[in-house]
């Protein structure tokens, strides 16, 4: 009989086999990066004013993210579904716990990615600055809630996945639920770019907010993955 | 043996509930429209709260009850679907008292502000209840059998017990950063005399029995909907048997 | 109680149940250890789906199913580690090649390396073959793949769905060659299958699925 790994080994693989999968496919830098560059763009021409667009770039950078995420974990989820891998995991008593951490680390990893991407095309489209003390913020703002964000995705795209009818489901719950990270890295990012006024001390409460979501679903996906995931 | 008198439907305690709503509806009818007396400030329109409170605190009732409904159905011994039907009607009993709450409280705005949307953080908090409640009962239509749809349900209502908080919290926080806006809450400078105490407060329990006549039926509807599914079963059975004998 | 714990599969008027049809309508079944049971039937009358109730995949609407000494409505998990199933979908990732598909399955079954090779060079995938993506194989060496992967479980009961299908001539005598020794090693074979000639020599007890229900054959 063989021995089942436990979660740590099982999370790391599952990780890995999902970078892996995008690193042979190619489909978040070929398809949803292009995507949310455009529609970085397409704000530019809805709100044609040089100032607004530099004061409202941090928002702007996370609704794109939030727009791409919809993709991407339905993506992640589609490579389970397409020729039944995840039922084929469950047989094999595959521990959920373990898919969850890997498939959030996978998911973690494509959105950070993305973010960057999204980042410099606001210095380079909406021309914000950016101190270095602002940098530290921003990074930690990006970490804290791309975190939350993976947990979250993997969470609810699990529930959403496979049966016909369900995909589409996927932004009306997620929508609500990503409402405070929108919220909170929003205005963490104003206050990097030293937006409107704002001063960086705020920002780091806001940081405080998306550590906590981050937390909070992080845990609550551990122990709910399973029965969302289950037949 | 046949019997076509129509049987009511009602069991002893939602006639105690419909009773006591009734009563005190109409007290808040009659208290609320004509014996109360207009606000110095909001005049006319204060009579708005009469409606927009109760149904706002029976909303987040009907959250928590649908929570912890759901929690006692996850972690009871025996997963009874009695608690999961209890979850169901409450979350759909509540979406609507939370559009009522909405739509009247977008009325008392526009009649006191002159706007129909404020981001005051109570209203913002249960615009987001409504919008993922309506989540919910899309989750419970999802399909497969009434234990799977019961365990995906309560984890949902589980997870969005940890999530309205956090907008809420979150919204509070934000609003604070807009200090000129203050705190427009329409209910913020009302001097409240002894006979609007009274019939707000007539008007919660009236509202909460309502609320109560309304999920004790719809459960019980719920529950007589699972056993018209358990009958069409066992007619779909026998029909698939009979093709087996016939081939 | 005694019947339940020595049989491998214990069903005993099962029904099971998709979007309110009755797949399984009152399946009894009883196998014992180191059997192959070969089920026939027509197409939709419940053979996958008594597979994949087996495998703990499906609740059971009524009825009593126990696998592996274990009750398939609340102790899911326990059976699951110890049962492999092949279904009609393959359960591979498209964008890997074979190589990678399994040893992402062994990592996740704790297989060995070597284990791992002699799957792979059992059913012919080794070598050049390996390193192909699997979306670009043809549906029979993705079906050896999962088969490969099958074979590194080791579980104490196979569940296998059309097995043959796909596979040309040679493939699926290896199939057999496989089955048998695994029976011998002491797992338990249950086998849904359309080629019921090949079959017959290959099982132990033969089955028929009709309509949802069990009937035995001789």
């Amino acid at each position: 009989m063989s021995t089942s790994p436990n979660i740590a080994r099982v999370a790391r693989v599952v990780a890995a086999k999902d970078l892996r999968i995008e690193m042979r496919s190619h489909i978040v830098v070929q398809q949803v990066l292009p995507f949310a560059g455009l529609v970085m763009v397409m704000f530019a021409f809805a709100l044609d004013n040089d100032d607004v667009l530099q004061r409202v770039a941090g928002g702007l950078v996370w609704l794109a993210t939030l727009f791409s995420l919809f993709i991407v974990v339905q993506r992640s989820y589609a490579i389970e579904t397409s020729d039944g891998a995840l039922d084929a995991l469950r047989v094999a008593g595959v521990d959920s716990q373990g898919i969850f951490l890997g498939k959030s680390a996978a998911l973690f990893v494509q959105l950070i990615t993305l973010e960057m991407l999204l980042f410099v095309l606001a210095v380079v489209l909406y021309q914000v600055q950016l101190s270095l003390a602002g940098l530290v913020l921003l990074v930690t703002c990006v970490l804290c809630a791309t975190a939350g964000l993976a947990f979250v995705g993997t969470l609810y795209g699990g529930l959403t996945a496979g049966a016909r009818g369900r995909e589409t489901l996927l932004p009306l719950l997620l929508l609500p639920v990503v409402a405070p990270v929108v919220l909170s890295a929003t205005r963490a990012t104003e206050s990097a770019f030293l937006s409107g006024g704002t001063v960086l001390a705020d920002g780091w409460s806001w940081v405080g907010v998306l550590a906590v979501f981050a937390a909070l679903f992080g845990i609550g996906g551990l122990l709910s993955f399973g029965a969302l995931i289950e037949e | 043996m046949n019997s076509t008198a129509v049987r009511s439907v009602g069991t002893p305690s939602t006639r105690l509930f419909g009773l006591l709503a009734i009563v005190c509806m109409t007290w808040v009818v009659v208290g609320g429209l004509f014996f109360t007396p207009a606000d110095l400030n909001q005049g006319e329109s204060v009579r708005i709260m009469y409606v927009h409170v109760p149904t706002a605190w029976v909303a987040y009732l009907a959250f928590i009850v649908t929570g912890v409904a759901s929690a006692m159905f996850m972690f009871g011994k025996r997963h009874s679907l009695g608690f999961d039907r209890v979850a169901g009607a409450s979350a759909e009993v509540g979406l609507m008292f939370m559009a009522i709450t909405l739509i009247s409280g977008s009325l008392w705005g526009r009649l006191t502000w002159g706007t129909f949307w404020e981001w005051d953080p109570r209203l913002t908090t249960t615009a987001f209840l409504f919008v993922t409640y309506l989540g919910y009962m899309a989750v419970r239509g999802l399909g497969g059998s009434p234990q799977q749809r019961a365990r995906r349900s309560a984890v949902v209502a589980m997870l969005a017990v940890l999530e309205i908080p956090l907008v809420h919290f979150s919204v509070v926080m934000w609003r604070s950063l807009h200090q000129r806006a203050s705190v427009l809450s329409t209910d913020g400078d009302i001097k409240m005399d002894g006979l609007m105490l009274t019939t707000l407060f007539v008007g919660v329990i009236g509202f909460t029995c309502t609320f109560a006549w309304l999920v004790s039926h719809r459960q019980r509807v719920m529950a007589m909907r699972d056993i018209l599914l358990a009958t069409q079963l066992d007619s779909a059975l026998n029909e698939r048997i009979a093709e087996g004998s016939q081939s | 109680m005694d019947a339940l714990s020595t049989s491998i599969i214990d069903l005993r008027d099962v029904v099971a149940v998709y979007n309110g049809y009755p797949a399984l309508a009152g399946a009894s079944l009883s196998v014992e250890k180191g059997e192959i049971v070969l089920l026939q039937g027509p197409n939709g009358a419940g053979k996958s789906t008594l597979l994949r109730l087996c495998a703990g995949l499906l609740p059971v609407e009524r009825g009593t199913a126990f696998v592996l000494g274990c009750n398939v409505q609340n102790e899911r998990e326990r059976i699951r580690s110890r049962v492999g199933l092949l279904g009609h979908n393959n359960g591979l990732y498209a964008d890997l090649s074979i190589a990678d598909n399994i040893s992402f399955w062994a990592s996740m079954v704790g297989a060995l390396q070597s284990e791992i090779d002699a799957a792979m060079s059992r059913m012919g995938i080794d070598g050049s073959l390996a390193s192909r993506s699997v979306g670009n194989l043809s549906a029979g060496q993705k079906r050896r793949c999962a088969l490969a992967c099958l074979i590194v479980r080791r579980a104490e009961l196979w569940l296998l769905d059309e097995p043959h299908a796909g596979l040309d001539a040679k493939g699926r005598d290896e199939i057999d060659a496989i089955l048998r020794e695994a029976s011998q090693l002491g797992a338990t074979i249950v086998v849904a299958s359309h080629e019921v000639e090949r079959a017959q020599h290959l099982a132990t007890r033969n089955v028929a699925v009709v309509a949802g229900r069990v009937q035995e054959r001789s």
